[in-house]
């Protein structure tokens, strides 16, 4: 990630106190939920070399039920096709409860976010067909996602349940692309040792008319 | 004798200098080469850039996908060992947290200090940069002109190793022939930017930055650098025969193990130990130049890190280079009877002129760019192109609104996919999941570009640090406080930066994302860019300034800064190459005074 990036994130993560984990704390439910996970994180000098596991430097806090349900919502918004395997078959839950977990301020902001979001669509499917999400029909599930996937044309009411679902698929593509399936099915094909570097194909920019 | 331990210094020094990185690791690679003796003290530990840098390790590798967090706020990866924005055991203070007012203070404690992460972008300063005062009433003039540094950036270009170009383009000097290597060819998002820009007036040129696009002239370079120093050219031409060039992948602030692109410790520190002259103690974290009763400086004194004893290391000189910051904190904790307000600080001048770079983003998507072939485009890790400052006509007739320029880095490309590839995609999919959101992802991955404004900020009397009457770090020693406020000039200027983005992603026929017409919420907080300095300003007048053009301090003879705290402006241009260049003329002229036995 490059210094541009980063810093869009540590902006971002200090511009928006999610208004819903207020809204919980108000409403006082939630208060074990929301606690944030004691760790002390990787430290300031983390081994760098050698890859890490999920869990290795905090522990991982979701539940069964819980890691179900987010590798059905995980696989709805990332299933497998032709050119690659679904979310949860490349790590993805792993990521979210690891990114769930952790003690940094973004992440023990997001948590709530998740949390709730997830207890939301649960509740959602109860009230609307009697069961609970992950084990709803596609066509279920499809009509719950369909009413939050996106933030600008969701009814008032469910906002916030928007906002969890736009952060949900931001995580879950950014595990997914971020693994070697994921780095495949977009065609990457750098990070590999070149003895010369040829820079833009003559033939794709005369194509482009950049030539 | 290289790494010694705080125990077993020895004691017949001639220079002391504080800090590795580029000020640090230049001036002990000068002074070395040419027979002096050195003790570097670094305040971090020591870092083996060989074997700690992860070079090909993958996002999922990572813990959260290597995303920044408070511990490693440019990712997991980043080359930062016990830095960042936040130092544990080691506050200062902000006068405020407002975004205008805030100040925030990047430290690496680390071996080679931030060079070991940077941006590697490496512009020489030009003609109008030394002499702002004169040329529009604001802020200082250097005591030194173009003139007077460019041998010293040809010298830094020839040892680092510099890629680019000599464009012949106004204030933005050409390199004499051999001094640059030639840059990287330029990805497909490069030209399509370069294409539309130059349809708006704006130039695009070939970035630099400090990469080895090939390997350095190891039989020609080091005679240029060292004329009749056989030691030194033997050296020399020996480490950058086992320095190689980019293999065209990796990130570089990551730091390279292969030791392509420049950092302290790869560069400046290993000939610098060849040559026998140099002594590194790490974890010695300096507080204060000890001051003997003829005023001149008789050494330092640090805690060891290690062990948290005091100690005293004693010197004929005392260099700074310790970050602009952390020298002007040092001078401050040097009180004496004849300092009472800290040392060299006769003219009050020590942590005043605090200035950071203005920067101001924009990103935007191009349709143009969807859907390309698989391309690998990681190149020498981005700023193949950039533009420099083009509105020096425009500005000087008054018709902009702010008074000094910036230049633009920008990118774009099919780079490494990681944990915000497919985020924040609504305001162009529609808020699409399932199959049709990894279509989608498909569709747009390579197809944004970045531009960020990097421009030039005014000195002024409200940015400065000071101590703080109470708070200390772990160790005892008072910490900075620091005061910051931006002018019209600098709020102005990153409004341009985001209309002129908008325009360029405009005419590429793409949708610039969330740009800013209000100044003061489109700049970046103070000390974002990492680019601070001033706090010990050079001058023409001891009564306004801290060192002469030597970087020598006014008040103490044989006490001298060589990092960004000299710096009496902060022109757009990056300033590290120009810290290497400052350092590299100090330090000649500390040892000329050597020779003569006048230090």
């Amino acid at each position: 990630m490059d210094r541009r990036t980063t810093i869009k994130w540590m902006l971002a993560a200090s511009a928006a106190w999610p208004a819903w984990q207020q809204a919980m704390a108000q409403a006082g439910h939630g208060t074990a939920l929301l606690r944030p996970p004691a760790a002390p994180g990787y430290g300031t000098d983390p081994d760098l070399v050698t890859p890490h596991r999920r869990g290795e430097f905090w522990p991982l806090t979701l539940s069964a039920a819980q890691r179900r349900l987010a590798a059905v919502l995980s696989d709805l918004i990332i299933p497998a096709d032709a050119h690659s395997p679904s979310a949860s078959a490349v790590g993805v839950v792993d990521f979210i409860d690891e990114w769930v977990s952790a003690p940094y301020p973004t992440q023990q902001r997001d948590r709530p976010t998740v949390l709730e979001g997830l207890r939301w669509l649960d509740e959602e499917a109860t009230r609307r067909f009697g069961k609970g999400f992950a084990d709803l029909d596609a066509a279920g599930q499809a009509a719950i996602c369909d009413t939050i996937c996106d933030a600008a044309r969701a009814a008032p009411e469910r906002r916030e349940a928007a906002r969890f679902f736009a952060l949900y698929r931001d995580l879950t593509a950014g595990a997914f692309y971020s693994s070697p399936a994921g780095r495949a099915d977009l065609g990457y094909i750098g990070n590999v040792p070149l003895k010369s570097f040829e820079g833009a194909p003559p033939e794709l920019l005369r194509r482009l008319n950049l030539s | 004798m290289p790494f010694v331990t705080a125990k077993s210094q020895q004691s017949a020094y001639d220079v002391i200098v504080v800090g590795s990185g580029a000020a640090g690791g230049q001036t002990a690679y000068t002074l070395c080469m040419e027979g002096a003796r050195v003790l570097m003290l670094e305040a971090g530990r020591r870092y083996r850039p060989e074997s700690e840098t992860p070079m090909f390790q993958t996002p999922d590798m990572a813990p959260l996908g290597g995303v920044g967090t408070p511990q490693k706020p440019f990712g997991f990866y980043d080359a930062t060992v016990d830095g960042g924005w936040e130092v544990p055991g080691e506050p200062y203070v902000r006068t405020t947290e407002d975004h205008g007012g805030r100040f925030d203070w990047w430290r690496a404690r680390m071996l080679g200090g931030r060079t070991n992460h940077w941006g590697r972008i490496s512009l020489r300063n030009g003609p109008y940069d030394f002499k702002p005062r004169s040329r529009d009433g604001l802020g200082f003039d250097w005591p030194l002109g173009y003139e007077d540094l460019a041998p010293y950036y040809d010298k830094v270009e020839l040892l680092i190793g510099v890629y680019g170009s000599s464009e012949g383009l106004e204030n933005t000097p050409n390199s004499p022939p051999g001094c640059l290597l030639p840059p990287p060819k330029p990805i497909v998002s490069d030209y399509a930017i370069a294409k539309a820009a130059r349809r708006l007036g704006i130039p695009v040129i070939p970035g630099h930055r400090a990469v080895l696009t090939r390997a350095l002239d190891h039989t020609s370079n080091p005679r240029r650098l060292h004329p009749g120093n056989a030691g030194a050219q033997r050296i020399l031409a020996a480490d950058m025969r086992s320095r190689a060039p980019c293999l065209w992948a990796t990130p570089c602030g990551r730091g390279c193990s292969i030791r392509a692109n420049y950092q302290s410790t790869t560069v400046h520190l290993p000939p610098a130990l060849a040559s026998g002259k140099l002594d590194i103690t790490t974890d010695a974290m300096v507080y204060e130049v000890t001051l003997g009763p003829d005023g001149h400086a008789t050494g330092v004194n640090f805690v060891d890190r290690t062990t948290g004893r005091h100690q005293h290391a004693s010197a004929r000189v005392v260099v700074l280079a310790a970050s602009a910051c952390e020298s002007a904190r040092l001078l401050l904790n040097s009180k004496s009877a004849q300092f009472p307000d800290g040392l060299a600080n006769s003219s009050g001048k020590v942590g005043r002129y605090l200035m950071d770079t203005v920067g101001s983003d924009v990103y935007g998507q191009v349709p143009l760019l969807e859907s390309l072939p698989p391309l690998n485009e990681e190149g020498a890790d981005g700023h193949q192109m950039y533009t420099p400052w083009w509105l020096y006509r425009e500005q000087l007739a008054g018709k902009l609104g702010f008074a000094r320029g910036y230049h633009i880095e920008f990118g774009g490309g099919q780079r490494m996919p990681g944990p915000g590839t497919g985020a924040g995609l609504e305001w162009l999919t529609g808020g699409s999941y399932g199959a049709r959101f990894k279509e989608d992802v498909r569709r747009f991955y390579g197809s944004f570009v970045y531009f960020s404004g990097r421009g030039e900020m005014i000195p002024n009397e409200n940015s400065y640090c000071e101590i703080d009457p109470s708070v200390k770090d772990k160790w005892g020693i008072p910490v900075l406080r620091f005061h910051w406020q931006w002018s019209e000039h600098e709020t102005r200027q990153a409004a341009h930066m985001q209309r002129t983005f908008a325009d360029i992603i405009e005419a590429m026929g793409g949708k610039p994302r969330e740009v800013q017409s209000d100044g003061a919420k489109a700049i970046a907080p103070g000390g974002l860019i990492i680019h601070e300095v001033g706090g010990a300003i050079m001058g023409a007048d001891p009564r306004i300034s801290v060192t002469n053009q030597w970087c020598q301090t006014w008040d103490v003879p044989n006490l001298f800064i060589t990092d960004g705290a000299v710096f009496p402006s902060n022109a757009d241009k990056n300033p590290t190459l120009t810290i290497m260049a400052v350092a590299w003329r100090a330090a000649d002229h500390i040892l000329e005074r050597l020779r003569r036995k006048e230090l």
